[in-house]
């Protein structure tokens, strides 16, 4: 059963593999560990298709800097409840480096943390399944925000008035 | 003071409707203990000792005399009829419980007050200075500036998962009344060379497990880049702060570690990238914060000396109960929360009623709340004070102790607070019954206590000139005790004066301790400055050179 995820406000299939959720589909996008990608870096390149990568909390993003526009996608993962690391990383990837593309929150991703995720560049969330579609919801808990942030996970910029 | 527009309303009310479903879904079993602490914590609420505790956020000290009226309705209803306040100018509820407690909520954002971001890891209310806009030594009145830092602060999607709390204090006269030096960040109104006002950015100071005085960031900080630059401190403490330990989780240990010079150039570093779009102070929106902060409509009048043939028991009270107003004619009254047989920063429903009505009467109906867990009419016409003094005294509220020894600053200890070491309440009423000669506490002068039960040091006992600690020793209640210690513009670091005492020497060992100073003082000298001229050998030696009685 294809992994649901909730992406730019809507609930849809993931369309991209981690490294071994895609053997045997050689045309699959792929979401790879940092270690990974930077291990094998020039093969991944000769393999050509979409690329993604994650992030763990500890990893400064600059170290992306240099291959950016290579990856369609970038994740970062929460490791629990507490972990805060993650916001300011995309908010890093989006203000600093520009990344426009996918930016992916995995890991410990749940409902309650939505509002503030979105607001910080991430516009797709892997949830369980079971809080998908609270957490579709929770991307609109308030209606203004106090502080200017990217706002790239929401349908809208928020402001104060 | 501030008034909430569309904007802030809508955003507490969906705050509650949050909290709600999140209380509902732990309740209903769908959220484990650990997941909602992090979501209750949001929300100023811990589970206690003995029930859940509810801390509600007073926003730099300001209440309106119906928010005071609130509390006390809520204290009466929800709790034991009673409320505490705090060191860092906010109330707790000791008695909630927990399904009630986004009714509570509900009743609070009624009266535009809420309870977010008093607890967890994440940026805490902003305090200030309780004489900010009365005190004649100000640059200017901080809390313009601090209504602009809470509103950036809530719900600030980058820094509400921190590795550990963050309080920031602003302060805008000479005297620093907010121990911003002991603040993860301390905001300081300065000149700037060209005569313009700015900020000196302070950071990494704190109490708890390892006391450290704040050091500078920045010296000066021109106005509009306040958010940007406090927004480039906390993301190099987001990403850099330890999060493997929770005692060296505080932007503290990070500075000290990396050391200021480094830390300072990471942040400066960051802060080029980021300040030119990163959030500017719009000059409209600070007009706007500030036109909620203008003096209120003061009489012409002329000073005069109210206390002149009047009872010594009111001269007491206005001369250590009142303090200087900018305004001629006008005076600032403390209300004493420190009354000898009630915890300090206790106070009842109907006092908190009371309150509010003397504030309608005597003070443009406004109450603030202090550091050291009083409170304070900051506009009262001097010739009005007998008359306010004589409903204090009825109430209990008028105990003339404001600055002595037995104004004790003094956390909830054990017997509320499930981190605690050892009871404080109890030490705090030893002291109180061991000196309650008032020509003794004056002779004394100025004298700060400060006890905390354990080492979070909520009650900063690091800073006060008696410092008292409570410690557990093989399951007993046992007290370590530091002299020198000050929070002030002149902060210091206490120091331990030998081994800790048992709870019932501790008062005993305080009289040592002032039997030195009341020796070896000059004239208006301070214990406190006894203390830093003598060193803490002579205190040391007459506190342990004899046994105390049973």
């Amino acid at each position: 059963m294809p992994r649901r995820l909730l992406r730019d406000g809507r609930i849809v299939d993931d369309d991209w593999s981690y490294l071994a959720e895609a053997e045997g589909n050689p045309a699959a996008a792929l979401m790879l560990t940092l270690a990974q990608w930077q291990s094998d870096r020039d093969s991944w390149i000769a393999r050509g298709g979409r690329l993604g990568v994650v992030l763990q909390p500890s990893h400064p993003v600059e170290l992306l800097a240099p291959d950016l526009s290579r990856f369609e996608l970038i994740g970062t993962d929460f490791s629990g409840p507490s972990e805060g690391r993650g916001y300011s990383q995309a908010r890093m990837l989006r203000e600093h480096w520009k990344f426009g593309g996918e930016l992916r929150a995995t890991g410990y991703v749940r409902r309650d943390q939505l509002f503030f995720m979105a607001r910080c560049g991430f516009n797709s969330f892997e949830l369980p399944d079971t809080d998908i579609e609270a957490g579709q919801r929770a991307l609109s808990a308030f209606s203004w925000a106090y502080q200017p942030s990217n706002d790239a996970g929401l349908p809208l910029k928020l402001q104060r008035s | 003071m501030y008034q909430y527009d569309v904007v802030d309303k809508t955003l507490v009310n969906e705050r509650v409707a949050q909290f709600r479903d999140q209380t509902r879904r732990f309740l209903a079993g769908e959220l484990s203990d650990e997941e909602f602490r992090h979501l209750r914590l949001r929300n100023g609420l811990y589970i206690q000792r003995q029930a859940p505790m509810l801390r509600v956020a007073v926003p730099y000290g300001m209440l309106s005399s119906t928010q005071l009226r609130a509390l006390g309705s809520i204290a009466r209803r929800y709790d034991r009829s009673y409320g505490h306040f705090t060191t860092r100018q906010n109330i707790q509820y000791n008695w909630p419980r927990l399904e009630q407690v986004p009714d509570i909520l509900a009743e609070l954002a009624q009266v535009e007050m809420h309870a977010i971001q008093t607890s967890g890891n994440c940026i805490r209310n902003t305090t200030s200075d309780h004489l900010a806009g009365v005190t004649p030594d100000e640059l200017e009145d901080p809390r313009p500036w601090c209504e602009l830092i809470r509103q950036w602060s809530t719900f600030h999607p980058e820094f509400t998962y921190l590795p550990r709390k963050f309080k920031i204090a602003v302060t805008g006269a000479a005297q620093d009344r907010a121990a911003s030096l002991v603040h993860d960040v301390g905001v300081h109104i300065v000149r700037g060379a060209g005569g313009e006002l700015g900020f000196e950015i302070l950071a990494g100071g704190g109490l708890g497990r390892t006391p450290i005085i704040g050091q500078v960031v920045r010296e000066f900080l021109p106005r509009e880049h306040l958010l940007s630059y406090l927004e480039a401190i906390l993301r190099v403490y987001n990403l850099e702060g330890r999060r493997d330990n929770l005692q060296k989780a505080r932007i503290k240990i990070l500075v000290r570690s990396l050391g200021i010079v480094e830390f300072r150039r990471r942040v400066e570093a960051e802060w080029e990238l980021t300040r030119a779009d990163g959030p500017r102070v719009d000059a409209a929106e600070i007009a706007r914060l500030r036109s909620f902060f203008n003096p209120p409509a003061y009489r012409s009048l002329a000073d005069c000396e109210p206390a002149a043939g009047k009872s010594t028991a009111f001269r007491a009270w206005y001369r250590y109960n009142t303090v200087a107003h900018k305004v001629p004619g006008y005076r600032a009254v403390f209300i004493s929360l420190k009354k000898p047989d009630v915890a300090p920063g206790d106070i009842t429903d109907t006092q908190m009623e009371l309150v509010a009505d003397l504030a309608d009467r005597y003070s443009f109906g406004e109450v603030r709340v202090t550091h050291t867990q009083n409170l304070l009419l900051a506009d009262v016409e001097q010739d009005q004070a007998f008359e306010l003094w004589q409903t204090l005294e009825q109430a209990g509220l008028a105990t003339p102790n404001i600055g002595t020894l037995t104004d004790m600053i003094c956390c909830p200890g054990l017997d509320f607070c499930s981190l605690a070491n050892a009871g404080s309440i109890d030490v705090a009423k030893l002291i109180n019954d061991r000196f309650d000669d008032y020509d003794y506490l004056y002779d004394l002068g100025e004298l700060e206590i400060k006890m905390s039960g354990c080492m979070n040091a909520c009650g900063h006992h690091h800073v006060g000139h008696i410092g008292i600690l409570g410690v557990d020793k093989s399951g007993e209640e046992w007290y370590q005790i530091t002299i020198g210690g000050a929070a002030g513009a002149d902060a210091s670091l206490g120091a331990v004066i030998g081994p800790s005492v048992p709870k019932v020497d501790v008062a005993e060992t305080i009289a040592r301790l002032l039997e030195v100073y009341v020796e070896q003082r000059r004239p208006e000298e301070r214990f406190l400055d006894t203390v830093r001229r003598l060193g803490v050998k002579p205190f040391k030696e007459r506190a342990y050179a004899a046994p105390i009685a049973a």
